[in-house]
């Protein structure tokens, strides 16, 4: 809570300082008298203590205030965006995910074989590719060489619980494809490296050789009781790149011209539309610390020590 | 002497591995390279005079008006790739390493007040980089830049602030580490005053680690910055590093016109890997848990 609240003062203070929003919004026939009308409109015309006290009062009650540029209130011009870019980062997770788990734990368990020195290397390229060139790339090779998946929107919508989603119909999920992957490299390879070095560390533990000692299959060994032990590093990261993965879509979705909040952010930093920034802050960080709570939990469910710690602190 | 013979060993474990020699004769190349800019293009590409609209975007290999050869294409106004790469590699290694160093130095002196003085000092400094670090850096530098504005000092003060925290925990960590072992215990036994404890006996084995972290964080530092001013919030036109480059083609790609993109591209992906393979290397070198 402190969190935020420290956050919402020192956006709304940086926000305030970068430039006058009228001189963006307002064209340059406008009179003066003109001028000053919007001004009033927007409440401009007060301090920034007064309009940081009406922000502050508003946001209490779930009113961040209205977009300068598209006159719709805030919250709901980003909510509005949201389930665009969480589809994307979901997608983008599962293909990280899906991926990444399997190939780390074929590298880590050959670390010296051909294949594992190629996953490496692999994702050590994956580590160093610019997200933002390789989305160029992708459209570069698929969308314009090839022309076999579009380039840029989500496509063709379907609602899902009210909530429109792309990935139910053929049309958007073409749409879908480049970005998720897209965005998706980076993690993968995060992953890759991270499960191979959690492998590589639980192999030589002394419960691998008892669980070879009992004369158990390797696949049980494997399967069990090392991904077992790994995953509590790798639900780590999992919780906390979902939110970086929602950060970094801001790239993906420029690229792609996915209409997802991160466009809308850029747009919104571009005519310095301070309602929409702040408001989008505020929720960025809220999801931070749901992120943080989810991830705790999960550690709790994953390791008995974790519980047991708890328990007796009580 | 013993210590001479330390660095030797770690030099040999270094060389070991032929993909991170190969890493850094490639980076040693790039950084040459852009050193190098004005000897090794055939135009200045900033300067106006020497452009001809007519050489406009060629494709790579083309002949120009006046009988050069572009060998990777031009760009929009007639500025042969090559040059405005080895011109923009200048500015993007520039921004990388003196941001680095800056959050470097920032960070050991964080770092190490935090580990020494203890108590409430460190409380509040971690408390701080906890906070900072839960949030993508890209994220950070986003708003850091929508609030101060494009130019050069600008984006090296939002990497700075977006890499110190890294740095000030890193240190901590192996300050505290360091301070729990006799030798500081010997040192203090001795009197001698804080001051030449943290610089003369702390500080000089806060270091493999610090070195580690910062050999990532430069190529960190050099994607992030392309990648802001890909999204134009991050250097001006007027200092085109090679975001703003892939940058300005993107609008030719959709025309099959790949190269204004590509070849910036390659080399941006060339340094942060090169730099990355050096990384690699230095921290399996470096890390005292994974020697023999």
């Amino acid at each position: 809570m402190l969190v935020l609240l420290a956050m919402s003062v020192l956006v709304f203070v940086g926000v305030y300082l970068i430039g006058n929003p009228i001189d963006i919004l307002i064209s340059s026939q406008a009179d003066q008298a003109e001028r000053e009308r919007a001004i009033v409109a927007l409440g401009l015309d007060k301090s920034i203590w007064s309009q940081y006290g009406s922000f502050a009062v508003g946001a209490l009650t779930g009113d961040l205030g209205k977009s300068f540029a598209h006159g719709v209130p805030a919250l709901e011009l980003i909510m509005t965006r949201m389930p665009a870019t969480l589809e994307l980062a979901l997608s983008a997770m599962v293909i990280a995910v899906g991926l990444g788990i399997p190939l780390g734990l074929i590298a880590g368990l050959k670390p010296d074989g051909f294949i594992g020195k190629t996953i490496m290397a692999a994702s050590i390229l994956g580590f160093s590719l610019p997200t933002f060139w390789v989305g160029l790339m992708l459209i570069m090779l698929f969308a314009v060489f090839l022309g076999w998946l579009p380039s840029n929107g989500r496509g063709e919508t379907v609602d899902l619980f009210g909530v429109p989603v792309s990935f139910l119909t053929p049309d958007g999920l073409l749409h879908l494809i480049l970005p998720a992957v897209n965005l998706a490299l980076f993690k993968l390879s995060l992953l890759i490296r991270l499960t191979r070095a959690g492998v590589r560390e639980a192999m030589a533990m002394e419960y691998v050789k008892f669980a070879r000692a009992k004369g158990l299959s390797n696949a049980r060994i494997v399967g069990v009781h090392v991904l077992k032990n790994i995953m509590i590093p790798i639900v780590t990261v999992i919780g906390l790149e979902f939110g970086s993965v929602v950060a970094f879509a801001v790239v993906t979705e420029s690229v792609f011209a996915w209409p997802g909040m991160g466009k809308l952010l850029l747009d919104s930093i571009n005519v310095l539309d301070r309602p929409v920034i702040v408001a989008y802050l505020l929720i960025i960080v809220s999801l931070f610390v749901f992120i943080n709570l989810l991830v705790d939990l999960a550690y709790s469910a994953l390791d008995p020590r974790v519980r047991l710690a708890d328990a007796g602190a009580h | 002497m013993r210590e001479a013979s330390i660095w030797r060993e770690k030099v040999a474990d270094f060389a070991a591995s032929r993909i991170a020699l190969f890493g850094l004769a490639l980076l040693l190349l790039i950084v040459l390279a852009a050193l190098g800019a004005p000897w090794f293009s055939m135009q200045n590409p900033y300067d106006l005079a020497q452009l001809d609209i007519m050489d406009a975007r060629l494709p790579p290999g083309s002949i120009g008006a006046e009988g050069q050869t572009f060998l990777i294409g031009s760009d929009e106004q007639g500025r042969d790739l090559w040059s405005a790469i080895l011109y923009g590699l200048r500015i993007s290694l520039g921004v990388g390493v003196i941001s680095t160093l800056i959050a470097v130095s920032l960070g050991l002196a964080v770092g190490l007040i935090a580990a020494y003085r203890g108590g409430r000092w460190d409380s509040v400094i971690m408390r701080v980089v906890d906070i900072q670090l839960s949030f993508p850096a890209i994220l950070i530098a986003l708003i850091l830049l929508a609030v101060l504005g494009q130019g050069v000092g600008k984006i090296i003060a939002a990497l700075v602030t977006v890499q110190w925290a890294y740095y000030a925990r890193t240190v901590r960590g192996a300050a505290l580490a360091e301070m729990s072992k006799d030798y500081i215990a010997a040192a203090q036994g001795l009197a001698l005053s804080p001051a030449r404890i943290v610089f003369n006996h702390l500080l000089p084995n806060c270091l493999p680690p610090l070195i580690v972290v910062a050999s990532v964080q430069v190529a960190h530092a050099i994607a992030l910055e392309a990648t802001l001013s890909f999204l134009g919030l991050g250097l001006p036109i007027t200092e085109p590093s090679l975001g703003l480059l892939i940058a300005n083609g993107y609008q030719y790609l959709l025309s099959g016109k790949y190269w204004v993109s590509f070849f910036p591209g390659v080399a941006l992906l060339l340094t942060i890997l090169s730099i990355n393979l050096v990384a690699d290397q230095l921290r399996d070198v470096l890390n005292p848990r994974l020697a023999k």
